[in-house]
Parts: structure tokens; C-alpha cells; sequence
């Protein structure tokens, strides 16, 4: 019993681990990243006995200590509670919601198989939707404690756009749980497993297409960031809903801005492209549809599929982060035209011609 | 007293006390955070009773849609402009208040027979169970909720766009 | 202990300590040396003008008000979309009637200008 929840406490570390680290190295690269695109050097300043790292040693080191040691900025005709719960209901939902997301298949260790994802829930996506739907909290309240114009109007602005994508994005994965019949993250990652006419793996993006650059334009808009960074569009808001946050408060609206972008790269990754899936890769090694096969241990195969699920992570971080430094802003207009008008109706339709196309193939029973 | 008995207590008690908070501060930002909170310890308890579909649609319902209008509502409003009328809510309020505790002192002398409840299956209040008994046994119910729905749209159009 | 919900529990207890923990910090390490001028709602830098708590215009409710209605259209189809294939033709049927008549909400939203934002 000690030893399951010691499995329980390492995977719950392991996650939180994984999900802060990679959110100081996303800071990391969109700063040098953005540096790169525009031309410049980037974050050089800070370096420990002459090692700078590339910036490493700035973003990774120097900026958090420089974050928490700055004066906390309450702002006195605010609310001294609201001011200071905002920030946590901003950072906490971003930190929890990776739970259910799986890494790896299950790794057997003896005769104790471990599942490798903190929490194997039946209601896996709805998990992550609650979780997210709780966000909107932190930028409402945090713009409504700070006593400021900019503040409350970044805020209301945030908070419409959030909702009004959530919609574009709840929807567009009805047609992926259609497609595996499941809410279990697990599972799916699993049926992607397959292969369609022996060679195309079975991923959610070649079987929702539509669906993934639904998802994908929604999960960007919720994380707030260019081209939907309205609630806070310095040019118009100075900072929008944080514009009265300073010192550690704003370090964990930062944090929790990057720890949404990495669940939302692993949220696309299990549900389009395979999660841990490697194409050819089975439980016993990679067999490939032209023939022969290469057999593994298994620790080397959940290496590897822990590796592919990291890598494909990375990925959609990164391309969210070029995103964020390759497009203008919308206009608000635009926004809410882009999410009520175009993507709810087109999520409405992919479901609908989802399901006729199920009870098509069921109807004419052709193996799907 | 078992763990799932110390459990409850726990929940329940953290329920009623946001509740109360609901109901004290002066400030209605605090009300409606104190009211997210309780939804959410009230899903917890869901939670505890194996209807974890229930429990998250709670969240995902309650405390993520419903509380961030009312949230919108009152920023709309500007509470501060609200404080004058009390009296008359104060009334309505009371009214309200003995009815429920009437309400609530009758089910203390309403017991039903713990034997008569077979305990649940194992996949009870998951998705699959509830999905199928919603869609078949209470398709009906099903197909008047969008109706429901149709007229929440249409009023909330009228509302708002009443000036034309 | 065996309940699949045990491991989120620790999680948002380590989550929940992670977030302390940086308040916490942040609260004691930081310098506190307010001054009239800092304490000033900020608004680049002119000098701050009427109360904070604007009003806003009813739109904002409606888009809450939407979003509310198509969040619980989504909730009943999320159930349905995992029992879809069990449902067949009968399920097809059951939320097409559904989601004609929220659609027919929708276009009379629509038509009537309410998710317009000039």
C-alpha cells in the first residue's frame, strides 16, 4: 500500500515537475525565440561566473528570483483578498489540469502495472474542460479586485473571449469521443494505436480534421495570447487584467499562461496525434506494414513512447509560441465573429456529419 | 467512524460554511466567490457518492458557467449601485428562508428504509450509464430541454436587444 | 485509497502547495514602500479619472447568457457522443430533433443581430 502511494506521489511529482520546468523553458523560448524573429539578442544579462547559457541562466534563474523579490503592489482602494486569490485561481487550474492526460502506456515493473498518467478518470476530458471553465476566475476577479478601468475592462473582454471559445472548443471534440467512443484519455491514446489499410496510423487528426484546427485555433484564443491577446492588448489596456499585478502575483499569472500552453499541447497531442503513440511501435517493438519487425525490451519501448509523447509536446508548444510572434492581433469584432460565427457553426456541422457518417458505415456494416 | 463518514463531515461542513459566507459579507464579488466554492465542495461530494459525471458536470456547469454570469451580472450593474434597496428583499428573503426550514425540518422525520437500496454497480453515474438511461428511458425530458433551451436564447435576445 | 479521483486529490494538494508557496514568498521577500503616487490606479500616467467600476454594455451579458446555453447544449452531447455507436440510427434521430431546435435559437440569435459586435 505504501509502495502505491509512493507510485501515486512520483507521478503527481513527476507531472508537476514536468509542467513548471517546461513553462520556464517555453519563457525561455519565446524570449529568444522572439529575439530571433525580430532581429534582436535577446535575454543576455544575467550569467553565473561568465555562463549565460544561451539566456538559460536569465529566464531560468534570474528572472523568477528577480520576480519574487520585487515589492508585491496591493492597490489600496482594491480588494486586499480578491487581489491576492485572483493569481491562485489563475495558476492552480493551469497546474491540475495535465492529470488525466496520459504519457506513456503502462509499465510493468514485476507484477505491479503502472498506468502512466496520474489519474485514469472515466470522464478524462470533461475533467480538463471543468478544470478549465475555473480559469476564468482568476483574470475576472483579478481585473475586478485591482480598482483600475484597464484592469476591468481586460478582464470582462478576457472573459467573454474565454467563453465564447470554450464553446468552439467543447464542441469540436464531440466528433473525436464519436470516433472512439470514449471520454478516457488512455483509451484513446490507445485506439490510435491502430492502423488504417495497414499503414496510416490511426490518429485523431486524420480522422477529425476539422476538429483539430477547431481545437487548435480555441486552445490558442483560451490561453490568451496574440493574435487573441485582447484582455490584454497593450496598445489599448497598457496590461489589460494584470495591469496592477506586480512581483511574485504576476510571476503566477506568467506561470499559469505557460502551463496552459503545455496542457494545451498535450491536450492536442492525445487527442490528434497519437499521444504516446510511435507509428509501428507495439507493445513488443516496431512492426513495420512493409514487413520485418524489430523487437524491443520493454522498458526501451515505454522509453520510447514516453520520449515521442515529450517530443510531440514540445512540438505544439513551440508552434504556439511561433504563432504568437508570426500574427497580428485580431480586432474584438473580428474575434467574436471568428468564434460565434464561423467556428460554432462549423463544429455543429463536423458533428453532425460525423455522426451520419458513423451510422452510414454501421448501417451499411463496412469494418471501420 | 468510517473514513468516507469523516469525509463527508468534512465536505459538508466546508459547504455550509461557504454557504454562509454567501449570505454575510457586504460585498457581492465575495458572495459570488464564496457561492463558486460551495458549488464546487458540493461536487466533491458527488464525487463521494460514485457520480463522478455528475460531480464534473457541477463544475463544468455551475461553478464554470452559471457563476461567471452571475459575475458579469453584477459587474454590469456596478453593485455599489445596488445597496440602497434592502427592505423589500429583506421581506422576500425571510419568506423564502422559513419556507426552506420548513422544508428541511420535515425531511428530518422522513426516513427511508436503508435496506430497501441494492448497492450500486460498479460503472453507476459513469458516462455509459448515465448516457444510456438519459438517452432512452428519458428521451422525452431529453427532447423538452432543447425547448427549454430555444426559449433561454429567445429571451435573452429580447432582453438585451430590446432597444433595437 | 483506490478511488480512480486519490491521485487528482494529491495532485491538487501539491498544486495547491506549489501556489502558497509562491505567495508566501513573494509576500515576505518582497519590500513594501508604498507612496502616494504608486498607489495610484495606474492609467499611463495620467492622473486617474472617475470610479475604476465602469458599466458595461449589456452585450457582455448576452455573450454570457449564449454561452451558458450552448455550454449545456454541449453537456448533453458529450454522454451522447460516448454512447453514440450503441444509439445508432435512434440516437441520430433523438439529437438530430435537439439540435434543430437549438439551432433554430441560434439563427434567430443571429438574425436578430445579437452576436454582432460593432
Amino acid at each position: 500500500m505504501i509502495i502505491d502511494l509512493g507510485i501515486i506521489a512520483a507521478k503527481v511529482f513527476l507531472v508537476l515537475f514536468m509542467v513548471l520546468n517546461l513553462a520556464g523553458l517555453l519563457g525561455w523560448i519565446e524570449r529568444k525565440g522572439s529575439a530571433l524573429i525580430q532581429d534582436r539578442i535577446g535575454a543576455n544579462r544575467a550569467s553565473v561566473l561568465g555562463f549565460a547559457g544561451l539566456g538559460l541562466v536569465n529566464t531560468l534563474l534570474a528572472d523568477p528570483i528577480k520576480f519574487l523579490t520585487k515589492e508585491d503592489f496591493i492597490p489600496p482602494q482594491g480588494d486586499r483578498l480578491l487581489h491576492t486569490l485572483a493569481p491562485c485561481l489563475a495558476l492552480f487550474p493551469a497546474l491540475v489540469t495535465f492529470a488525466v492526460i496520459p504519457f506513456g502506456d503502462v509499465l510493468v515493473v514485476g507484477e505491479r502495472q503502472i498506468n502512466l498518467q496520474v489519474a485514469n478518470l472515466n470522464i478524462g476530458i470533461l475533467y480538463i474542460f471543468g478544470m478549465a471553465s475555473l480559469s476564468v476566475y482568476g483574470i475576472v476577479v483579478g481585473a475586478w479586485a485591482s480598482n483600475n478601468k484597464f484592469s476591468l475592462l481586460g478582464g470582462v473582454r478576457g472573459a467573454a473571449q474565454m467563453i465564447s471559445y470554450e464553446i468552439a472548443m467543447g464542441l469540436s471534440v464531440i466528433g473525436v469521443i464519436m470516433a472512439y467512443g470514449t471520454l478516457e484519455l488512455q483509451q484513446i491514446a490507445r485506439a490510435q494505436g491502430e492502423l488504417f489499410w495497414g499503414w496510416l496510423p490511426a490518429w485523431g487528426f486524420f480522422l477529425q480534421p476539422v476538429a483539430f484546427l477547431l481545437f487548435f485555433t480555441a486552445a490558442v484564443a483560451e490561453t490568451k495570447r496574440t493574435p487573441f491577446d485582447l484582455p490584454e492588448g497593450e496598445s489599448e489596456l497598457v496590461a489589460g487584467y494584470h495591469v496592477e499585478y506586480s512581483g511574485g502575483k504576476f510571476l503566477m499569472f506568467f506561470v499559469g499562461e505557460f502551463a496552459e500552453i503545455v496542457t494545451a499541447a498535450g491536450l492536442i497531442t492525445t487527442l490528434f496525434f497519437g499521444g504516446w503513440q510511435l507509428p509501428y511501435l507495439m507493445r513488443d517493438g516496431f512492426h513495420f506494414p512493409w514487413g520485418g519487425a524489430l523487437l524491443l525490451p520493454h522498458l526501451a519501448v515505454v522509453v520510447l513512447q514516453v520520449g515521442a509523447f515529450t517530443i510531440k509536446v514540445l512540438f505544439f508548444c513551440w508552434l504556439q509560441i511561433l504563432l504568437r510572434w508570426s500574427l497580428p492581433r485580431f480586432r474584438y469584432d473580428q474575434l467574436m465573429r471568428l468564434g460565434w460565427k464561423m467556428m460554432l457553426p462549423v463544429a455543429l456541422v463536423n458533428v453532425v456529419v460525423t455522426a451520419v457518417w458513423i451510422v452510414l458505415r454501421q448501417q451499411l456494416s463496412v469494418k471501420p | 467512524m468510517s473514513g468516507d463518514m469523516i469525509l463527508f463531515f468534512i465536505l459538508a461542513s466546508l459547504s455550509v460554511i461557504f454557504s454562509l459566507l454567501v449570505i454575510f459579507p457586504r460585498n457581492v464579488v465575495h458572495s459570488a466567490m464564496a457561492l463558486a466554492a460551495t458549488l464546487f465542495f458540493v461536487a466533491v461530494l458527488f464525487l463521494t457518492l460514485d457520480a463522478p459525471m455528475l460531480a464534473i458536470l457541477q463544475v463544468l456547469v455551475y461553478a464554470g458557467a452559471i457563476m461567471i454570469l452571475f459575475l458579469f451580472v453584477i459587474m454590469l450593474l456596478n453593485p455599489a449601485a445596488l445597496e440602497g434597496r434592502r427592505i423589500a428583499w429583506w421581506t422576500l428573503g425571510s419568506l423564502a428562508a422559513v419556507a426552506l426550514l420548513l422544508e428541511l425540518v420535515s425531511l428530518f422525520f422522513y426516513r427511508p428504509s436503508p435496506s430497501g437500496q441494492p448497492p450500486v454497480a460498479a460503472a453507476f453515474g459513469g458516462p455509459e450509464t448515465l448516457a444510456q438511461s438519459l438517452f432512452t428511458d428519458f428521451a422525452l425530458p431529453f427532447e423538452i430541454a432543447s425547448v427549454l433551451l430555444l426559449v433561454a436564447i429567445i429571451g435573452a435576445v429580447a432582453l438585451a436587444k430590446r432597444e433595437g | 485509497m483506490t478511488h480512480p479521483f486519490f491521485p487528482v486529490l494529491v495532485l491538487f494538494f501539491f498544486a495547491g502547495s506549489v501556489v502558497l508557496a509562491l505567495l508566501l514568498i513573494a509576500q515576505m521577500v518582497g519590500p513594501k514602500r508604498p507612496n502616494p503616487v504608486k498607489d495610484e490606479p495606474f492609467e499611463s500616467g495620467n492622473p486617474p479619472k472617475g470610479d475604476a467600476r465602469i458599466r458595461f454594455p449589456v452585450k457582455f451579458y448576452l455573450v454570457a447568457m449564449l454561452f451558458l446555453i450552448f455550454d449545456l447544449e454541449g453537456v448533453f452531447l458529450y454522454p451522447w457522443a460516448v454512447l453514440f455507436r450503441r444509439l445508432g440510427i435512434f440516437g441520430l434521430v433523438e439529437m438530430g430533433i435537439f439540435l434543430t431546435v437549438v439551432v433554430v435559437g441560434f439563427v434567430y440569435a443571429w438574425k436578430k443581430g445579437a452576436l454582432d459586435w460593432e
